[in-house]
Order: C-alpha cells, then structure tokens, then sequence
C-alpha cells in the first residue's frame, strides 16, 4: 500500500501532465481548423460509444503532414536544423576537447577550480550568455571596434543575424556539454596506458591517436549527442543571433504558433521534430549503456 | 654430467649487457638514486629488492626511459641510453597495473608493439601466435582484458612486452597483484619463459621471496642505493650487513664485542653472560663492536644441555608461532635477550615436546651465526 | 605525472578566455554612462537605477522567484519520490512507460513541451497564469530531480536501513532518520537544479503564461529582441553576479567540508 502511494503520485502527474499533453498534440495534428479556436474538429463523443470512437478516429487524416510536405519552408528547415546540429557539433568538440585535455592533465588541486569555472556558466541564464554576444558581434559591436583599430579588417564584418553567429552562439552556450563528459572519460584514464604505448614504440602523438583518443570515445560520443539533441530544436539562439536568414525548426514552430496561429500545423511540426530526434535519442541511450556496461 | 654453472658476474671475460656507471637521480631536493654503479649479464634474471620508497622503481623507470639520470650514465650493450626515447629503446616493461589497453583485445594488445616497427602482416601475425602460445593464451585472442581473469592479464602483458624480442624486460613488481597461490605458480612460470626466450629480465619487487624464488642475483636496495647484489644462497646465508640479514628472512641479532679465539672470534654480549663463539670470513680487530645474525633455522632447541656444542645457552619460552610445518619458540634469555627458533614440525601435534613457559636449551654450530660489521 | 605542457596551458587559457570574456564585456558595459551600447562614455551606475524603478521588471522577478520556489519544492518532491520508485520499488506495471516519461522530458525541445502543455491548459479551460507555469515547470524539472536523487539512491548502502529497521524504526523512520540526511546533499543539488532551471526558462514560461503573469526571462526576451540595452546589461550582471556568488560559497562548503573531514580522519588515525 505504501508502494503503490508512492508510486501513484509521481505516476499521476507526468501521465497528466506529460502524456497526456503530448497526445493531444498528436490528436492535433490530425485535426482540421475548424475554425480560429478550438475544439478542433473531429472531437470526441463518448456519449455515441463505439460509433462516436470509429467516427472520430476516421475523421483524423495525414492532411497537415502533408501540408509540411509542400511549403519548402517546412522541410528546409528540418534539414537547415540537422545540418547546424551537425555542424555545431562538430565545431564544440573541436574547441571542446582540448579545453577537456588540458583539464585532465592539469596539476590536480587546479582541477576542482576549473571544474567550478566549467559548470559555472551552466548556472548562468543561457538567455543573457546568448544576449552577451549580441553586442559582441553586431556591426558597430565590440568585435568590430577591436578588429578596425588594430587594422585587420577596414570594413566591418557583418556576423550578426548570419549563420555564423548561430555557430557561435551554440559552440559558447554548449561547450561545458561537451568538456563534461569528455573530461570525465579522460580523467579516469590510466597514465601507465600512454607509458606502456611509447615503451613498444609511439611516438607522443600516435599514442593519443591510438590510446586516448579511442578511451575517450564513449565520453566524445556523449558530449556530441549532449549538444546535437538539443540544438536541433534550438530556438533562442537563432530568433537572437541568427536574424530571419538562419532557418531552425524550433523558430518555425514558434512562429507557426505564435505568429500565424495554425496549431495544428504547429503540432506536425512538432510530431515529425520528435520524429527526427528518435534517432539520436536511442543512440544516446545505447552509448550511455555501453558504457554503464564497461564500467561494471 | 658437467653442469656449466651461470656466474657471468664471477667471470671477469664476460660483457656486462647493463652498465650503470655513477648513476644519481634527484627530484628536486630528494636524492632518489645515490651514485649507483654496478653491472647486469645477458641472460642473467636480475631481482631489484627493498620497501617502497628506496629507489627501485626509479632505476627501472630510467632503464625504461620515462626518467633520465641527473649524473651518470646507463649503458646498454655499450650504448649509453641517455640520448634515446622510450619508444626507440630495445627495452621493454611489463607495468605494475600491466597497462592493458582496454579498447584492444589481447592480440591486438600483443601486435601493438610490433605493428609499430611496421613489420608485414604475417610476421606480425606469426609472432602473436607464438607468444599467445609461450603464454598458453591461444583460446583469449579474441577477448578484451576485462574479460580474461587477473593471472591471464599478467599474461598478456608479459606476452605483449616480450613481442618485440627486446634486449632487456623489466618487471614491476610482475605478481603484485596476484593472489598467493597464483603468485606461485606463476613465479616458476615467469623463469620457464625466461629461461626459454634467453632474454635479460630486471624484475622489482618488495617480496623477498619472490625475488629469491626467480632471481639468479638479487640486489638489496636502500635509500637509493644497492647495500648488496648477490645470489639468493648467497644473500641469505651471507648478507654483508644487519640491514640485508634483517631484510631477508628471520633473524637474531645480537650485537656484542668480537675477540681473537682460535679459527673465530669470541662474542660477549652481555654482563654475566658466557661469550658466544662464530666462525667467519670476516676480520674484527679485538674489542670491535659487532653483530650476530642467527637463523632460527640454525638453531636447535632441547631440554637437555646439548655436550658437543660450544654455543649453548638457556631460556624460557615465551611465543610459540605455529605455522603448520613449522613452528618458531621465541626464548628469552635470563638477560631478556630473545632469540629465535625454528623445528620443522614433522610429528603431529600431539607429538610436541615444549609449551610455554619451559625452560630450555638453545644451541647452534659454530659456523651457524654470521658475524656482521656495525 | 602530470604537467602543464605548453599546449596544456594555451588551450585552457583560451577556452576560458573564450567562456568568460563575453560576461566580462557584459559586466563592464553595464557600467557605461552611455545609452550608447557600445560606446564607452564613463563610469556610472544609473541603469542599475533605472531598473530599480522600473515597475514591470520588479513585477516580473517577484512572479519568476515566486514560480521558482514553488515550482522547484513541489519536483524535489515528487523527483525524489519518483527515484525511489525508478531505484527501488522492483518491477511493477507499467514500469517501462513511468522511466520512459521521467527521461523522455529531458531531451524533448522545450518548444514541444511548452506547446503540448498549453494545448492541455486550453483543452481542460484552465486560465493561464502563475498557476500554470509552476505545474509546467514542476513537470519538466522533476525529471532533473529525479535523475540526480537516483544516481545517488544507486549507490546507497542499503544495509544502512536495515541496520535501523533492525533497531525498531519504522520503515517511514528508516528512511526519515537514515536515508534522507544521507541523501540530502543530492536532494538539494537536485533543488538548485531545478530552480536554476525555472529561474532561466523562457520558452515553456512563454507558452504557459497568460497575461496576468510575466516573467522575467519572458519581459527579457522582449526587450533583447530590439537590440542591446544598457537596462538589460544591469540586469544581466546582477543574475549573474547572484549566481556566481553561490556557486562559489557552495564550492568552497564542499571544499571546506572535505578538508574537515580529512583532518577529522587523520585525527582518528593518530589519536
């Protein structure tokens, strides 16, 4: 009796609030306007029982996925999301892992220091540290100054309201994803290994190729699924930095909803986004595992 | 059958393959080694003996390469070693924690080395195969290392450092983390293998008797430096010092005045006490202050006087440490100096003559004790 | 073992020189006497004081502080009820489906999770409000919880309650008097999460509030879309100023608390 309070509770509220919201997104997204405010059609009438229950369910149609399929827009922003993901990702670790190297062979009473000025942004409002690089990178920004007065540039750089910016953007906000688990993976690594891989002939860098790059693999997969999941359906950064050139799905759906007020549009977008990310999530899932397994 | 007995360190025409020539290595204000010269002979299964801290490990570590001499050279066949990288040496490890790679499976950590050197396929492929059989691992080739137990890792890294054929193995402390029982097996299977590759091994350990069992010389160090590098026979029956008498096995000591008598020397130990008598290669001026090292082993023990012994002397017992094959009587003498004895229980328990609290006689030979310097 | 090679060195300067270099700016500009943003016009502090008398603002932080307390109390709760469900309660039906919705938050877009709760409050005719985003928030933040409470329920000694139920605790007791101070330190970490989170969220906050509650991230996010402003500036220095100064004394409690511990222990060894 006890176990099942405890269970129900918590049980209750996400089937309530987490289910339950996530279904009728769902129902939505099948539904037509019927007109600029719901209940969308069809609805459900339990009072007809098994009849009402076919009607309803026969009255649900693809017709909004298919919608998605003939304005550009919509799959352009899907690929344009995968595509930034991608490469953000990809640009994070870049700078990610040798800040995570450093790090580990860092002398051992730094590391709790700089273990603290690594979560300490993570604490911060993720709004004001994508703000922070608005007057950074804008044309009259501080980037610019720096750059005119030491003569690199005579024009300024147009980087706000680029794509470039978003890249930015997202490397800066993500980047303690990426150090995090890296620098764990790397932090557990034996030194002895890299001694016994120069004693039967590496030279320093073949040894990182051949013995820490491949024992922080586990902590690399993690941080890039920790960044590639999350910006795919990123919104704030590219409605700030990104201007109206930069297509991301989360900007779409939040101006489908918002702007043009077509929810059920809003939530296909919302099921294909969710769609996309089964992907990457199971993935995830399977390296958090195999890694669970290994350390067993 | 004439045995050809492998002393190449008696044998003044033999060719050291290591030479240490005034070796010292500091870290920062800390003298690790101190001014170390001394030789090691191909072939030869050389054991660097001591407790942690005495500098052990820093001498295989700049054999290895990974620590470089602060004065002094290292010569390898010749060669001095200083100017010459780890990976560039014909000197492999076999680390303390083995350093398995864990991404690898155990071929690939065997072929590592040598994939290195770029050797063809089927040579590497060839040698693998005949290191996973020296190591009798054949059936694991395919595992990774947390799937094989704790003695098939210690293979594995043996085999792995033993791939390339190096001039020189050496050994951290190769069995530490063994259980008993492994360890001595596995002891008898590390000579087997030395034995079989004819390759020169440096082993460290803090186990005398894992480095009596494998080591044709054993080097006792302390405070960075080597207090004596003999055989095992010769270390225990001879040890130059109280410092590698105490080290080695059990022990008395004695300490006393050494005086002229006959082929020996006359021990007084203390007021009231008759002098003890020993036998030795070693010279004493008369009133030198000196020590005795005895055995329990050397040392008999009995109810009765024994007639034929000069060194006879009685006591209480106190202790009785059973062992099972042995026992050890610690007897205390009526001046409160205790000595060891040791029988080799070959009656049952039943059987056994002395208990506590007896009193009894203890004697030995007078070639039993080994008079020490200090 | 380890040295700081010059490579070593170079890469964490500048990363961190990368991570903290935009705050700096930020700080140092939201002392700039200019309206001008990026002009530098001399030291003052007057946009601390205009934002002090802005009224909206003052309004917005006391509706994110309030959504934030109740909304991160209420999930440590049920987080932490919900890990002792997913590290203790065994199989039981339905188990699949409970972890696959305590995780499933964690990585779902927020712009999902707040349009899917706003349909629900629309369909169920609940008026938006502060009411609204605290259910919002306690719903994706006790997830948070729950996986921190949990990775530390996993390694919990568990012969530790049985040791106080053995001594005639109630099973309530066990966990009251044993389970919960040892778990604590999580429980809490897990309560800062889950703040911190509220404290930061604006698009779930977006969809969920109606016009009567304004938070700030929301009142923010309006103001930053029109460019760089000296007034946000202030504000975004004195949030980041409060978060700094906690996380800092949190690191050096723990700091502290393990080198006592240590010298406690060394104590004991030589008493």
């Amino acid at each position: 009796m006890r176990r099942f309070a405890l269970i129900f509770l918590p049980y209750i509220w996400l089937l309530a609030l987490f289910l339950v919201p996530f279904l009728i997104v769902l129902k939505i997204s099948l539904s037509d306007i019927a007109t600029a405010i719901p209940p969308y059609t069809p609805t459900l009438d339990f009072s007809q029982g098994w009849q009402g229950i076919k009607a309803f369910f026969g009255a649900l149609d693809f017709e909004n996925f298919a919608f998605l399929t003939t304005d550009d827009l919509y799959w352009k922003s899907y690929i344009s999301s995968l595509q930034i993901a991608f490469f953000a990702t990809l640009l994070t670790l870049l700078v990610g892992y040798p800040i995570a190297y450093g790090m580990a062979n860092a002398p051992d009473h730094w590391r709790p220091t700089l273990m603290m000025l690594v979560i300490l942004p993570f604490w911060t409002s993720f709004l004001i540290r994508v703000y922070s690089w608005m007057g950074i990178l804008s044309t009259e920004g501080y980037l610019n100054q720096v750059l005119l007065k030491f003569g690199v540039i005579s024009e300024p750089l147009i980087i706000l309201n680029t794509p470039t910016a978003v890249y930015i953007g997202i490397v800066y906000t993500y980047l303690p994803f990426m150090i995090l688990p890296i620098y764990s993976a790397l932090e557990r690594m034996d030194g002895s290994l890299l001694e016994a891989a120069e004693d039967l002939g590496c030279s320093r860098l073949t040894a990182f190729w051949l013995i820490t790059v491949p024992l922080s693999r586990t902590g690399i997969i993690a941080g890039c699924f920790l960044v590639f999941i999350p910006v795919i359906g990123e919104f704030v950064i590219p409605s700030l930095l990104g201007g109206s050139q930069t297509l991301m799905i989360g900007k779409v759906l939040w101006e489908e909803f918002f702007n043009n007020r077509d929810w059920p549009v809003a939530s296909a977008v919302a099921v294909v986004l969710l769609l996309i990310l089964i992907i990457p999530i199971v993935l995830f899932q399977r390296n958090e595992q195999k890694q669970r397994e290994a350390e067993e | 059958m004439a045995q050809v007995v492998f002393e190449p360190w008696n044998d003044p025409k033999a060719k050291p393959l290591i030479q240490f020539k005034g070796v010292t290595k500091r870290f920062g204000e800390f003298t690790a080694i101190d001014n170390q010269t001394f030789d090691i002979y191909e072939r030869e299964f050389f054991a660097l003996l001591g407790p942690s801290g005495c500098g052990k490990t820093t001498m295989m570590r700049m054999l290895a390469g990974f620590e470089k001499p602060t004065e002094g050279k290292i010569l390898l066949a010749g060669q001095d070693l200083a100017p010459i990288p780890p990976n560039k040496r014909s000197v492999n490890m076999m680390f303390q924690s083995y350093a398995l790679f864990p991404h690898l499976s155990v071929w690939e950590n065997i072929a590592f080395g040598l994939k290195r050197d770029g050797k063809p396929k089927d040579e590497i492929a060839a040698r693998v195969e005949e290191m996973l059989k020296l190591t009798r691992l054949q059936q694991f080739a395919k595992r990774k290392p947390h799937q094989i137990s704790g003695g098939q890792r210690q293979r594995v890294a043996l085999a792995r450092s033993l791939a390339k054929a190096p001039k020189l193995l050496l050994l951290d402390e190769p069995l530490g983390a063994l259980d008993a029982k492994l360890r001595q097996a596995t002891q008898f299977e590390l000579m087997d293998i030395q034995e079989k590759t004819g390759t020169t091994f440096v082993i460290v350990t803090h186990d005398q008797e894992e480095a009596m069992t494998v080591a044709s010389r054993v080097a006792v160090m302390d405070n960075g430096r080597i207090i004596q590098a003999d055989t095992p026979a010769r270390i225990y029956e001879m040890p130059n010092s109280v410092y590698v008498a105490d080290f080695i096995g059990e022990v008395t000591i004695i300490p006393g005045t050494a005086r002229k008598s006959g082929e020996g020397y006359e021990i007084s130990y203390a007021e009231g006490m008759a002098p003890l008598y020993a036998e030795t290669e070693t010279a004493f001026a008369n009133g030198e202050t000196c020590h005795i090292a005895l055995r329990p082993e050397k040392v008999a023990i009995s109810a009765d006087k024994p007639e034929d012994r000069r060194n006879a002397v009685q006591g209480k017992i106190i202790d009785i440490a059973y062992l099972g094959n042995l026992s050890t009587y610690h007897v205390a003498l009526p001046n409160g100096q205790m000595i060891k004895s040791q029988t080799a229980n070959t009656r049952r328990l039943s059987r056994r003559g002395f208990t506590w609290e007896d009193t009894v006689w203890l004697s030995w030979t007078d070639t039993a004790a080994v008079l020490l310097k200090g | 073992m380890r040295r700081l090679t010059w490579f070593n060195a170079t890469s964490l300067t500048l990363g961190f020189a990368f991570l903290y270099l935009p705050m700096i700016i930020l700080i140092t500009y939201s002392f700039n006497e200019s309206k001008l943003v990026t002009v530098w016009a001399g030291f003052s502090t007057k946009w601390y004081g205009e934002l002090f008398n802005n009224q909206s603002f003052l309004d917005a932080a006391w509706v994110t502080v309030k959504v934030a307390v109740a909304s991160s109390t209420i999930a440590t709760i049920l987080g932490t009820m919900a890990a002792l469900v997913l590290v203790r309660a065994g199989r039981f039906y339905g188990r699949t489906l409970f972890s696959g919705m305590i995780y499933a938050p964690l990585v779902m877009p927020e712009v999902i999770t707040g349009l899917s709760l706003l349909l629900l409050f629309i369909g169920i005719g609940l008026d938006r409000g502060i009411f609204t985003i605290i259910l919002a928030h306690t719903t994706f933040s006790m997830c948070f919880v729950s996986v921190v409470v949990s990775s530390r329920l996993v390694t919990f000694d568990r012969s530790l309650e049985e040791a106080a139920l053995d001594l005639g605790c109630s099973p309530f007791d066990a966990f009251r008097l044993v389970t919960l101070p040892i778990i604590a330190p999580a429980v809490i970490s897990g309560w800062l999460l889950a703040f911190t989170l509220s404290l930061d969220d604006l698009v779930i906050a977006s969809f969920t509030a109606g016009p009567s509650a304004t938070t700030l991230p929301i009142k923010i996010w309006s103001a930053v879309r029109l460019g760089v402003s000296p007034e946000i500036n202030a504000l975004s220095t004195i949030m980041i100023g409060i978060v700094a100064v906690g996380v800092i004394s949190a690191s050096l409690i723990t700091k502290r608390a393990s080198l006592r511990q240590q010298a406690d222990e060394r104590a004991a060894v030589h008493a």
